[in-house]
């Protein structure tokens, strides 16, 4: 008993330390961000608040520009990534051959490729299409990126599904269309939901194919950070600025949903 | 009235392994005729093949050779909803998501329906099975009961001409399950539709089918209703499947003894004398093994009529059950195990010796090798 309640306590200085260690990051750059560009460059914790790095980083860059980019790219890939996965998870769940298992690891198996191998040909491709430095190509790219784990997290959902309901259906008259948007989908909700986060918060962080494959016009806000480490050197107050204007919506979406997150990322593994 | 017979001819389902190459041939060949407002009951053991042969004529599994007719027409590349069925699963498969109303109005809103005419279906479907109370709940709020009625209500607003049910009961506890056992036995009653009902519950079985279709290992044994099926039991497994406590199955030896015939049984501890009926049957088995098969309640401890067996057979009680209206016993002779059954309140005690006669009117006898009925 004793030995037990010592032994949380440990775990909880340990976690506790863990996450702090993993929050002091994002704290330094928001304060850093309050900072002006002298005081960036001390550590120390007492400073006069300013707001100056924001006024001057909205007066240099078309902030509202990068996020819509930001927006259109995540909600545009997330939703192209479900078209895709939620049909082939239905047909990978309820009707596997003997090669789906193999299938959906290599699938993942993609995803450790690094991006840079294929970072030639992908523009060279991207050039003669006239994707480059275009919203349409950022978000085919992206549901590219996104689509293994899209149909991971969906097949995952989907197997809970009793296979009995949707022969039911089928029964009832619902071809697979039907099957899929009045049976399914509503039923795996809650897994498609948190994917869907995840989706988002992957493709709103994405920076190697946005900084590589835009310049201005379809640029995310990740190129609106990067735009702020370049040649006339480094500008800590402004970069934090920038850095907390570009994460601060998908913390606060994080945040709001972090319930739904975790549910659905331990999904199947508790059960 | 559409015509919802159904007629399975020479029906085999394989299924392949990971390869592609046939594996495991569940349903070999069968062929069943249903006719139209039957109520036709598929019962064996797990693994006979009566589900499989159910979904297929559900068009929930292919075919893989054979063909299946409903109302005169070949459905075997027929899409489910078109083949004018409905069926009842074992697992109720309701919609979770949708309420009761919705669980029963999904197929007619899927088959285009007119809201009214929705509307008018499942309020009578929902009357009929007590269900108008339930109808804006969702199916978690349900009992098991609750829920089997939802997919019975399910089904008949589909109006359809051949029921399906896939061992709709097994989920329900036992009061539940006699219950529902008669509400589709009733609904059967009214409807006059042809219902096709699959159970590896004998009892079941016994209670609701105008016609039993016994299966074992993807093969018919027997089709016929349920008290042919009981006294004349065409083959071994039927015997033993159907009736419970099971029949007595003992393993023997036809032999002569002075100008007749006797079974001897291969403990040698169980010898019984044929009566002329059998005689003829068993002639040709003479020293050929056979086995002998006796309804628990033929054996009682009274001669029934002056066929009973000459000589008492002298057993020992191991196990009384009393349920009331009949005891069952578990007795003992030698190393043979027998069971009988005996009508009214009776006082026995483990231990104790019993005189028991054998009604040999009722006895069957089985080749051994084939596992056929002799005496038929």
């Amino acid at each position: 008993m004793e030995s037990s309640r010592s032994r949380s306590w440990l775990f909880g200085i340990i976690g506790w330390l863990v996450a702090i260690v993993l929050f002091f990051p994002i704290f330094w750059v928001a304060i850093t961000a309050f900072k002006t560009e002298q005081a960036a460059y001390s550590p120390s914790l007492i400073f006069s608040p300013t707001l100056e790095s924001f006024h001057e980083v909205f007066a240099r860059s078309n902030y509202v520009g990068f996020a819509l980019n930001s927006i259109y790219i995540a909600l545009g890939s997330t939703l192209l990534c479900f078209i895709i996965a939620i049909p082939a998870a239905y047909r990978m769940a309820f009707f596997p051959s003997a090669k789906t298992q193999s299938t959906l690891l290599w699938m993942l198996s993609t995803k450790m490729m690094p991006a840079v191998g294929v970072l030639l040909p992908i523009y060279l491709l991207f050039k003669s299409a006239g994707l480059l430095d275009s919203v349409w190509g950022l978000i085919g790219i992206y549901t590219l990126i996104n689509l293994p784990i899209a149909i991971w997290m969906s097949y995952t959902y989907f197997r809970e599904v009793p296979s009995a309901i949707l022969e039911a259906a089928r029964v009832d008259g619902a071809g697979i269309m039907s099957q899929i948007w009045h049976v399914l989908t509503p039923m795996a909700l809650p897994g498609i939901s948190s994917t869907a986060l995840l989706l988002i918060i992957l493709s709103w962080n994405e920076a190697f194919w946005s900084i590589n494959l835009t310049s201005s016009h379809a640029a995310p806000l990740t190129v609106f950070i990067a735009s702020y480490s370049s040649p006339e050197g480094l500008f800590w107050a402004k970069l934090s600025a920038a850095s907390l204007l570009a994460v601060a919506p998908i913390m606060v979406m994080g945040w709001l949903t972090q319930k739904q997150l975790v549910s659905g990322l331990t999904f199947g593994a508790v059960k | 009235m559409s015509d919802g017979s159904v007629k399975i001819k020479n029906l085999v389902k394989t299924y392949a392994n990971e390869h592609g190459h046939p594996a495991f041939t569940a349903v070999k060949g069968i062929d069943l005729e249903i006719k139209d407002g039957e109520f036709m009951v598929l019962v064996g053991p797990s693994g006979c093949g009566k589900t499989t042969t159910l979904r297929m004529i559900a068009g929930l599994e292919s075919i893989t050779s054979g063909t299946i007719e409903i109302g005169g027409k070949v459905v075997n590349d027929v899409e489910p909803k078109d083949r004018g069925i409905a069926m009842v699963f074992q697992n109720y498969a309701l919609y979770p998501h949708m309420t009761v109303f919705e669980n029963m109005a999904f197929g007619l809103k899927l088959a285009k329906k007119s809201k009214d005419d929705i509307r008018d279906a499942v309020t009578r479907a929902a009357k009929a099975l007590d269900l108008d109370q339930l109808l804006h709940r969702k199916p978690q709020t349900l009992s098991g009961g609750q829920r089997q009625r939802v997919a019975l209500g399910r089904a008949i607003v589909r109006n359809p001409k051949v029921f399906l049910f896939d061992e709709p009961l097994s989920n329900l506890d036992a009061k539940m399950r006699v219950q529902m056992r008669t509400e589709i036995s009733r609904l059967h009653a009214v409807l006059r539709t042809t219902m096709i009902y699959v159970t590896h519950d004998q009892v079941e079985a016994m209670t609701m089918g105008d016609r039993i279709c016994v299966m074992r290992a993807g093969v018919i044994m027997q089709v016929a209703d349920p008290l042919t099926l009981y006294r004349q039991p065409q083959n071994v497994f039927v015997a033993g499947f159907i009736g419970s406590p099971p029949m007595n199955l003992l393993n023997g030896v036809v032999k002569r003894s002075g100008c007749g015939l006797e079974f001897v049984d291969e403990t040698g501890a169980f010898i019984v004398p044929l009566p002329s009926r059998l005689e003829k049957f068993a002639e040709p088995f003479v020293g050929r093994k056979i086995i002998f098969g006796a309804r628990p309640e033929h054996l009682s401890p009274t001669p029934t009529s002056d066929v009973g067996t000459q000589k008492p057979l002298t057993m020992t009680i191991e196990l009384a059950e009393p349920l009331g209206s009949e005891t069952i016993l578990y007795l003992k002779s030698g190393a043979r195990q027998i069971v009988a059954r005996h009508i009214g309140e009776q006082h026995c005690q483990p231990g104790q010796t019993v005189a028991l006669h054998l009604n040999m009117e009722k006895v069957h006898l089985f080749d051994a090798e084939t596992g056929n009925v002799i005496n038929a």
